[in-house]
C-alpha cells in the first residue's frame, strides 16, 4: 500500500489545523495562512512542531494540577512518602520521553530545513503543480537602504521604491543587500525572511500562488526611521503583471544611474512609491561589492588584489578607496584627484567571495514523508532496493 | 520631525560635554529628572536628619560581609527594576496609541533608546544583580561557610555593578543612551551610524558591570570548591549550590567574551579600527556570532540559580527529599554544556547553510531534554508528597505551568524554518519573556519569599503576598499571549508605529496586562513595608520557619556575622533535615574565637574612580581619563598596603550571641 503514509500524514495535518481553525477566523494569521507555498509549509510545520510538543506538555501541566491538587497537605488520605527519592523506572521515562520527542522533531527540522532553505530553487510552485525544466525564476535585486526598500528588475528593465509586484505561481529569486547598516527582507505573505546585510548578498526564494495586496517590511532594527520600512506587496496574475512593468516603464520618473542612486541611498523615511527604468545591470553588483561611487574600488577587486599577495607598501594608499561607512566618508571622494593616483579598479570578474551556489530544486513533499517508500514494503530492503530511476523524487 | 544630525565637536577641557547634552527639550525627561532630584534630595535628607551616613558607611557600603552584600545587590536589583519596568510601561503605551497616522508621544530618537535601555537593564542590572545577591546570601549559609573565599573582592564586584548601572542612569539625563537594541549590532552601533555618545555609555556602563560580574563568578566558584563543611562531597551539595556553581562557571567562561567583543566595537569606534565596519575587511556577522557565544550562556547563567531555587522551594514545601538529586545534578551541567553550542540559533537568517542552521536548531531542541527532566524531577517530587502552598510554593506552581509553554516556543523558534517566520517577531518577545518572567522572575520571587525570614528575622506578609501573585501571573499571560498571536500575524519587534488599525487591540489588551502587572509590583512593595512594619507580629525565632532541610536552616535568623559558631558536619544530601531527623543538639559551650575579614572602603573607592573613568571615556575627556586611570591604579596600590584585613570576634562575644540565641529557642519553644 504505497498511498498508506501520505494519506495517514494528511490526515495528521489536518488535525491541528482544525484545532487553529478557530484562530484563523479570527484575525489575520497571515504567517499560518499566507499566499504563498513557502511560507505556507514553513506554517504548517509550526503547527506540526507544536502539536507534536504538545503530546509531551499536555501532559505534564495536567499532572502539575493534579498533584499539586491531590498532594495538598490538607489532604490526609493521600500517600506521603518522605523519603523516596529514587525510581530508575520514572528515571528512564522522564528521560526518554523528551527525548523521543526531540528525535522526531529534530528529524523533521533536520529534512525541513534543507528542503525549505531560503537558498534553494523551487520545484513546485504548490502541492502538486512542478516547475517545469523550462521556467526560469524572476529575478529581482533588492536593497536595503536608509529606511526605504528598492527593487531592481533587470529582466524587465525596471526599478521601483517600497514597492514589490510579482507575478503569481511564477518562482521568484530574491538577490538581496543593504548599502548602510543590517536590515531583515520579510513578505510574511510569501516566504520567511532573510538579513539583508551590507558588502554581502543573501538570497531567498519564493513563490505566490494567490493573487493580492500584501505588506512587506524590515524585520530588523535599523535605526531612526526603521517603523516606516514598509512596502506594498502585490501578486499579479501574469498579464497584470506585465501591464505593471509596462506602466511602471511609462510613468518612471528617470533612469537610475549611479548618481541617481547615490542620491536615493541617502537616508529618508516615509519615502513614497517610487518608478524608475533600470538600464545599468552592473548596479547591484557594484552595491553589493561598495563601488557605486565613482572612484571607489570594487571589494572583489580589493579582494583580487590580496588574493594575488596585495599591493605592498603602495597599496596602503588603496585604503581611502575601500573606505566605505557613510557618515565618516562618503561623498569625500574627490574622484579627479584620487583616481588618478591609486588602483580604482583591477579586471577581475565581479564574482561575490561570499556567495555559495543555490542547491538543487528538491520537491518538498518528502518533509511529509509523501513520494518516500514505505517502511513495510520488501523492496525498501538494501538487497532489494529500486534501482535510482525508479526513486521518485530523489 | 528631523533626521538627527550626527557628529558632536570635541573640546580640550569637556570632551564632547556641552549644555547641549542635557535633554532640556524632551519634557518626559525634564519631568523625570525633577521627580529625581526631589525624590534624591528627601532621600538624601532623612538619611542626613537620622544621622545615618556613619551606620552606612561602617555596616554597609565598607561591608565585606556575603549577607550584607547580597541584600545590597537585591536592593540595587529593585531599584534597577522599577527603572526597567517604566521602560516597558512607556513602550507598552507608545505602541497601544500610534496607530492611524497617530506618532504616539514618543519620538524615534527617545523610543529607540527606550527599548535599548529596557532590555540592558533588565539583563544586566535587574537579573544579574538579583541572582547575585541571591547567590551572595545564600551559598556560603547552604554549604556551611562563613564568607565567600575573598571577601574585598566580593565588595569590589558589587560596587562594580553598581557604577556600571549608575553610569547607564547618567545617560538618562546628560546625553543619550545607545539607539541600537539591547545587543548594539554593528554595523549600526559603529561610530558611522551612531556617533553619539549613547554607544558608549552602553559598552562602559557594560564593561565596568562585567568586571564586577566576573569577579564575583571567579569568587563564588572558589567559594563553593574550597569552603564546603566537611562531609560535604560534590554529590551531597544541596542543588541551589550545583546550579550556582554551574552559573557562575558560564559566567566565568562566557563574560570575558563580551568584554573581548565590546573591547572590538570600542576600538572600532575610538580608534578607527575595522573589525565590525562594512569597509576594510570588517564583518559585523563576526560581532554578531561572538555577541551570541556570550548571549545564549548568559540566559542560562539567569535561569540555572532559579532551577535550583525551584528544587530547595518544592522539596522543602513537599516535605519530602528531591526527587532523582543525582538526574537533577547531571542535567544542569548538560544544560551547563550544551549552552555553549547553540548561539547561532539567534540568527538562523544570516543566510547559513542548511546544514549549519539544522546543527543549531538539534543542539538547542536537545537542551530541552535535560530542561524537560528537571521538571519532570520537580513534578515527581510533588507526588506522594504533603504540600503547603505557600508563597514561594505558589511562585513554583506558577512557573512550572508558565514555563513550560515559553520552552514550547523557545523549541518551536529553533526550528529554522519556523523561525523565518517567527525571527525578530513579536512572537519571539513573548517567548523570551515568558522564560524569563515565567522562570527567572518567578524564581526570583520564590527566593525572596523563601529566604526572607532568614535575612531578616520575619516572614513576608502572605495576603499581600497573594495579591501580587495573582496580578503577576495574571497580567504577565495578559500582556504576552497578544505578543504570540501578533507574532503570528507577521508584527515584527522595536516598531514605534503601525499602519494596520485592525492590530491595536491587541496593543491594547497588553498594555492592559502590563497594568495589571505594575499593579503586582506595588503590592509587591506594599508587601514590602507592611512586613517591615508588622515585622513584630511576623517574627520568626526559630531560624526555620518552613521546616527547611538545608544548612542555611540551621542558624538563627538573620545569622550571626560569623554565620556558624562551629563549623558543621555533613552526613546526607539534605543536611539539617538529616541533624533535625537524628535529634541533633545545638553546641552550647567551647566557643572560640572566629577569624573573619575587616570591613575596607577600598572598592568603593576603586569603583568610584572607574565610574570617573567611564563617563570621561564617554564624552572623550581625555585628561579625566588619564587622571582616574591613573588615580585606580594608585588606589588599588595603596590598598595593597592596607595590612588591618582582619581581626578576631573574641570567644566572650560569640558565647553572648549564641547565649542570647539559645534563650530565644528556648522562649519560641
Amino acid at each position: 500500500m504505497p498511498s498508506n503514509l501520505p494519506r495517514f500524514s494528511a490526515r495528521l495535518r489536518l488535525l491541528p489545523l482544525l484545532a487553529a481553525l478557530p484562530l484563523l477566523s479570527g484575525c489575520g494569521l497571515i504567517v499560518l495562512d499566507p499566499a504563498g507555498d513557502i511560507a505556507r509549509q514553513q506554517g504548517d510545520l509550526i503547527v506540526l512542531s507544536t502539536v507534536l510538543m504538545l503530546l509531551i506538555i499536555v501532559p505534564v501541566m495536567g499532572l502539575t494540577i493534579f498533584f499539586a491538587w491531590k498532594y495538598r497537605a490538607s489532604n490526609k488520605e493521600a500517600t506521603y512518602k518522605p523519603d523516596w527519592d529514587h525510581s530508575t523506572q520514572l528515571e528512564l521515562v522522564i528521560w526518554s520521553a523528551p527525548l523521543l520527542i526531540i528525535i522526531c522533531l529534530g528529524a523533521v527540522t533536520w529534512v525541513a530545513t534543507h528542503l525549505l532553505d531560503p537558498y534553494r530553487p523551487l520545484a513546485r510552485t504548490g502541492p502538486g503543480q512542478p516547475v517545469a525544466a523550462e521556467v526560469q525564476p524572476l529575478d529581482v535585486q533588492v536593497v536595503a537602504l536608509d529606511w526605504k526598500w528598492l527593487f531592481i528588475y533587470p529582466e524587465q528593465g525596471v526599478a521601483t521604491v517600497n514597492e514589490l509586484a510579482l507575478p503569481v505561481n511564477r518562482p521568484v529569486r530574491f538577490r538581496i543587500s543593504s548599502s548602510s547598516v543590517m536590515n531583515s527582507f520579510y513578505v510574511p505573505a510569501l516566504a520567511g525572511q532573510i538579513y539583508a546585510m551590507p558588502g554581502m548578498e543573501t538570497k531567498l526564494h519564493g513563490v505566490f500562488d494567490k493573487t493580492g495586496e500584501y505588506e512587506g517590511f524590515s524585520a530588523n532594527y535599523s535605526g531612526w526611521g526603521f517603523s516606516n520600512m514598509r512596502f506594498a506587496v502585490k501578486s499579479l496574475p501574469a498579464g497584470e503583471f506585465d501591464k505593471w512593468v509596462a506602466t511602471t516603464k511609462a510613468s518612471a520618473e528617470g533612469d537610475l544611474s549611479r548618481n541617481v542612486y547615490l542620491e536615493l541611498e541617502k537616508p529618508t523615511h516615509k519615502e513614497p512609491v517610487r518608478r524608475f527604468a533600470a538600464s545599468d545591470p552592473q548596479l547591484f553588483d557594484a552595491v553589493v561589492n561598495m563601488c557605486v561611487e565613482p572612484g571607489k574600488m570594487c571589494m572583489h577587486d580589493m579582494m583580487s588584489v590580496d588574493a594575488a599577495g596585495g599591493a605592498g607598501i603602495a597599496g596602503i594608499g588603496n585604503v581611502r578607496q575601500v573606505t566605505y561607512d557613510k557618515f565618516a566618508a562618503r561623498g569625500t571622494v574627490d574622484v579627479a584627484r584620487w583616481s588618478m593616483r591609486y588602483v580604482a579598479a583591477y579586471c577581475s570578474a565581479p564574482v561575490m567571495s561570499n556567495d555559495r551556489p543555490d542547491a538543487k530544486p528538491v520537491a518538498p513533499e518528502k518533509l511529509k514523508g509523501e513520494g518516500l517508500p514505505h517502511p513495510s514494503k520488501p523492496e525498501r530492503t538494501a538487497l532489494r532496493a529500486p534501482a535510482a530511476a525508479e526513486r521518485p523524487l530523489s | 520631525m528631523t533626521i538627527p544630525h550626527p557628529a558632536p565637536e570635541t573640546g580640550p577641557i569637556l570632551g564632547k560635554l556641552s549644555m547641549e547634552a542635557l535633554p532640556l527639550h524632551e519634557p518626559i525627561l525634564v519631568v523625570t529628572f525633577i521627580g529625581v532630584v526631589l525624590g534624591g534630595i528627601a532621600v538624601l535628607g532623612l538619611i542626613t536628619k537620622y544621622r545615618l551616613w556613619g551606620y552606612l558607611w561602617k555596616e554597609w557600603f565598607t561591608t565585606v560581609d556575603h549577607k550584607r552584600i547580597g541584600i545590597m545587590y537585591m536592593i540595587l536589583g529593585l531599584i534597577m527594576f522599577l527603572r526597567g519596568f517604566a521602560d516597558a510601561i512607556m513602550m507598552r503605551l507608545q505602541q497601544a496609541m500610534a496607530f492611524g497616522g497617530s506618532e504616539g508621544y514618543l519620538t524615534p530618537h527617545h523610543y529607540d533608546q527606550v527599548f535599548t535601555a529596557h532590555g540592558v537593564i533588565m539583563i544586566f542590572f535587574v537579573a544579574m544583580p538579583f541572582i547575585t545577591g541571591i547567590m551572595n546570601y545564600i551559598v556560603p549559609l547552604q554549604i556551611g561557610a562563613r564568607d565567600v573565599s575573598f571577601p574585598f573582592l566580593n565588595n569590589f564586584s558589587f560596587w562594580m555593578t553598581t557604577s556600571g548601572a549608575v553610569l547607564t542612569m547618567i545617560s538618562l539625563f546628560v546625553g543619550e543612551y545607545a539607539q541600537t537594541g539591547w545587543l548594539a549590532y554593528p554595523p549600526l552601533s559603529g561610530i558611522a551610524y551612531s556617533p553619539n555618545v549613547g554607544v558608549d555609555y552602553y559598552i562602559w556602563g557594560l564593561q565596568i558591570a562585567g568586571v564586577g560580574t566576573t569577579l564575583s563568578g571567579i569568587n563564588l566558584i572558589v567559594t563553593i570548591l574550597k569552603l564546603r563543611a566537611p562531609g560535604m562531597g560534590l554529590m551531597k551539595m544541596p542543588v541551589f549550590t550545583w546550579t550556582s556553581l554551574c552559573s557562575n562557571i558560564l559566567i566565568v567562561a562566557s563574560f570575558p567574551i563580551l568584554t573581548a567583543t565590546l573591547v572590538l566595537l570600542s576600538l572600532d569606534r575610538y580608534v578607527g579600527t575595522n573589525f565590525f565596519t562594512n569597509d576594510l575587511g570588517g564583518s559585523p556577522m563576526m560581532y554578531v556570532n561572538l555577541i551570541w557565544i556570550w548571549g545564549h550562556p548568559e540566559v542560562y547563567i539567569l535561569v540555572l540559580p532559579l532551577f535550583g531555587v525551584f528544587s530547595e522551594v518544592t522539596s522543602t514545601f513537599s516535605g519530602k527529599r528531591l526527587f532523582g538529586y543525582t538526574s537533577m545534578v547531571y542535567a544542569t551541567v548538560c544544560i551547563t554544556i550544551l549552552s555553549y553550542i547553540v548561539w547561532l540559533h539567534h540568527f538562523f537568517t544570516m543566510g547559513s547553510g542548511a546544514s549549519v542552521n539544522s546543527f543549531f536548531g538539534i543542539t538547542t531542541m536537545v537542551i530541552s531534554i535535560p530542561t524537560g527532566a528537571k521538571l519532570f524531577n520537580w513534578l515527581f517530587t510533588m507526588y506522594r508528597g504533603r504540600i503547603r502552598f505557600e508563597l514561594p510554593m505558589m511562585w513554583t506552581v506558577a512557573f512550572m505551568l508558565t514555563f513550560v509553554i515559553g520552552g514550547m516556543t523557545g523549541v518551536l523558534l529553533a526550528v529554522p524554518p519556523a523561525d523565518f517566520v517567527l525571527h525578530n517577531s513579536l512572537f519571539l518577545i513573548a517567548h523570551f519573556h515568558n522564560v524569563i518572567i515565567g522562570g527567572v522572575l518567578f524564581g526570583l520571587f520564590a527566593a525572596i519569599n523563601y529566604w526572607w525570614p532568614k535575612a531578616f528575622g520575619f516572614k513576608l506578609d502572605v495576603f499581600w503576598g497573594k495579591i501580587s501573585f495573582w496580578c503577576w501571573v495574571v497580567g504577565f499571560w495578559v500582556a504576552f499571549t497578544p505578543l504570540y498571536i501578533l507574532g503570528l500575524m507577521g508584527v515584527t519587534r522595536r516598531m514605534r508605529v503601525f499602519d494596520d488599525p485592525s492590530l491595536q487591540i491587541w496593543f491594547v489588551i497588553a498594555g492592559v496586562g502590563a497594568a495589571i502587572i505594575a499593579a503586582g509590583i506595588g503590592a509587591m512593595l506594599v508587601q514590602f513595608a507592611v512586613s517591615i512594619w508588622r515585622r513584630k507580629e511576623l517574627r520568626e525565632e526559630s531560624g526555620d520557619p518552613w521546616d527547611g532541610r538545608t544548612l542555611e536552616w540551621a542558624t538563627s535568623s538573620p545569622p550571626p556575622d560569623y554565620n556558624f559558631a562551629f563549623t558543621p558536619v555533613i552526613h546526607d544530601l539534605d543536611a539539617w533535615y538529616d541533624m533535625k531527623k537524628r535529634g541533633h543538639q545545638r553546641p552550647v559551650d567551647g566557643y572560640r574565637d572566629i577569624h573573619m575579614p575587616s570591613n575596607t572602603g577600598a572598592g568603593m573607592i576603586l569603583s568610584g574612580i572607574c565610574l570617573v573613568m567611564g563617563f570621561a571615556l564617554v564624552w572623550h575627556i581625555w585628561w579625566l581619563v588619564a587622571a582616574s586611570f591613573v588615580a585606580v591604579i594608585a588606589a588599588a596600590i595603596i590598598h595593597t598596603f592596607n595590612y588591618k584585613r582582619d581581626f578576631d570576634i573574641p570567644a566572650a562575644t560569640v558565647t553572648a550571641v549564641e547565649e542570647a540565641r539559645t534563650r530565644q529557642l528556648a522562649a519560641g519553644a
